[in-house]
């Protein structure tokens, strides 16, 4: 690679000191998060703030789990979150499948107007969505997340899905077309398989947006037992006000996840994100 | 196979859910709220038609004060573009001249961009904190006792208190937009250039950003839109709080919704959201345009 090893050192020692201040920056709050979680009050308040702990207080961690209900909302945010990126996955391939390689008039103009889904805003359909639910007697339930979270994660899932299939060529269709295959077997032995990288990208975009979503969280769920980390770390606050070693348990059980996939792929991540950016 | 390719029944199975999906809680909604802002209703009874009063109300009531949210989301927008765009962009130029450990951190740079809001409200709910928080802890153990605050609870600071980690989290994604951005320019450019004799800073300023102005221009739209929606960390930290001080459109959206079930006024302030998101991301398409044109 182009490395620049120039003369004016001093410029450049600057420079590295400088991007380490600002990584201690980006990552203070994060270690404080760790540290803290493993405290008891009278560390966390005072005697030592910012070291690491003296006793290593994994019972936080059990408090929260069990007392703190952190274990039921983070097996209710793998279901919501999993759901989502199945459905979402499934609806999206093959309406790329239909966009791109069926013909037939308007396929166009209906692509335009999900590309459109990127730009509007969840409040439009918060209330909407709320009454809808409440007409089915959906609100307090697992599908009342997964629905709004897949149809807001579409859109994305689609302008992914479209720029990878484009790199699928057509011959391969004909081929598999003259050996007697239809469009469906098509579609389930040619163009599913050869999406699999596809799949990866999509499932990290729609994990952050749902593993994360706060708004719809607070306002389509009430009943503790359906509750997603997001709203069930709110309650935990609400609760544990004077007892800060559990909440940062809990803050820690809902960020490994998180940590875990983005160590594994951080270079996945970051080059979805960044095609779902410029794309859109 | 140009045959298979236009079977109506395999067209209307491959398009059906995606259509229902999109339709039922993204088109429809939009109409629905459109005409929920022209009633007043409470969700329960019979809504009565009012027609533009919920509007007049939101740009006259005192007590709703909807003016000062939107003022306190265009500050937010303004902050964004001005501070953490620069900052972004700065960190984006230096690492893509390929500094030692280039890699690690564009990794770490982007590690807030990924953790939960809650998370991050919680923790910093925690910095802030009047006794403990590591603000004033900080403030007491230099000698600058008197500067210590109810930094979330302080009409005066609490603004400021909920932008610094709005900012704070999404410097690395800006960031990681234009690295890539600018990873993605043909190195013999740079290179063409270092020969000619330009000093790096040089290059950055006369090469580098003009290039990199398609993504910034996403950025700023990004930086801008997603003020005028943001709403996690606000209403994790303050809910817009003390007395409106810290008020944006979507807290105040929600409140009106969940906290006092007006269904009605609060569908009019979603319109307006909407419609500001809209409407400022044509005028910075257009800001763009006429620069490029100069």
């Amino acid at each position: 690679m182009n490395r620049i090893q120039e003369k004016g050192g001093i410029g450049r020692k600057l420079i590295t000191g400088f991007l380490i201040i600002w990584a201690l920056i980006q990552l203070f709050p994060l270690y404080w998060m760790f540290t803290f979680s493993l405290k008891d009050n009278s560390e966390i308040f005072g005697e030592n703030i910012i070291g690491l702990p003296r006793k290593w207080l994994w019972g936080n961690y059990t408090a929260a789990l069990t007392t703190g209900k952190v274990g039921l909302y983070f097996l209710n945010s793998i279901l919501v979150t999993g759901c989502t990126i199945v459905l979402t996955t499934i609806i999206a391939l093959m309406a790329t499948y239909a966009l791109t390689r069926l013909v037939w008039k308007g396929r166009k103009v209906v692509n335009n107007i999900f590309m459109l889904g990127l730009t509007v805003p969840v409040h439009a359909s918060i209330l909407p969505i709320l009454i809808i639910l409440r007409n089915l007697k959906m609100t307090n339930s697992y599908q009342a997340l997964i629905i709004p979270y897949s149809a807001f994660a579409l859109s994305m899932a689609l302008l992914i899905a479209n720029s990878f299939i484009e790199g699928i060529p057509k011959e391969l269709e004909e081929a598999a077309f003259i050996d007697g295959c239809g469009v469906y077997g098509i579609f389930a032995r040619i163009i599913l398989p050869l999406m699999a990288p596809a799949l990866a990208t999509i499932a990290i975009f729609i994990y952050l947006q749902a593993w994360n979503e706060l708004m719809f969280a607070v306002i389509f769920i009430s009943d503790s037992k359906y509750r997603t980390l997001s709203v069930g770390i709110q309650t935990l606050s609400g609760t544990y006000t004077t007892d800060w070693g559990p909440i940062g348990a809990a803050l820690v059980i809902a960020t490994i996840p998180t940590l875990i996939i983005y160590s594994l792929m951080s270079v996945k991540i970051q080059e979805s994100l960044v095609i779902g950016a410029v794309k859109g | 196979m140009e045959k298979a390719r236009r079977n109506k029944l395999a067209i209307f199975i491959f398009m059906l859910p995606a259509v229902l999906l999109f339709s039922l809680i993204i088109i429809l909604p939009i109409f629905m709220s459109s005409y929920y802002s022209l009633l007043n209703w409470d969700g329960m009874t019979k809504g009565t038609f009012v027609g533009l009063k919920n509007y007049m109300e939101l740009f006259t009531s005192k007590s709703v004060n909807f003016p000062r949210a939107v003022s306190n989301a265009i500050l937010l927008a303004a902050l964004s573009t001005f501070i953490q765009l620069p900052i972004a962009l700065f960190l984006a130029l230096v690492l893509a001249r390929g500094v030692k450990w280039e890699k690690t951190f564009v990794s770490i740079y982007f590690i807030p961009v990924l953790m939960s809001t809650t998370v991050i409200g919680q923790l910093w709910l925690k910095i802030y904190n009047p006794d403990y928080g590591l603000v004033n802890v900080l403030l007491r153990s230099i000698g600058l006792e008197h500067l210590q605050r109810v930094w979330l609870g302080d009409k005066k600071t609490a603004l400021i208190a909920v932008f610094i980690p709005l900012l704070w989290q999404y410097i690395g994604y800006h960031m990681l937009l234009m690295y890539a951005g600018i990873k993605s320019m043909s190195p013999e450019l740079r290179e063409a250039a270092k020969i000619d004799g330009a000093t790096e800073a040089g290059i950055d300023w006369y090469i580098t950003i003009p290039l990199l102005k398609p993504v910034i221009r996403t950025c700023v739209i990004f930086a801008v839109t997603g003020s005028l929606k943001a709403f996690d960390l606000i209403y994790i930290l303050t809910n817009g709080g003390p007395a409106h001080a810290s008020e944006v459109p979507s807290t105040l959206l929600v409140s009106m919704i969940i906290g006092r079930n007006r269904y009605g006024f609060g569908s009019a302030i979603a319109v307006s959201i909407i419609f500001l998101c809209f409407f400022f991301a044509i005028v910075i398409r257009k800001l763009f345009k006429t620069e490029e044109v100069v």
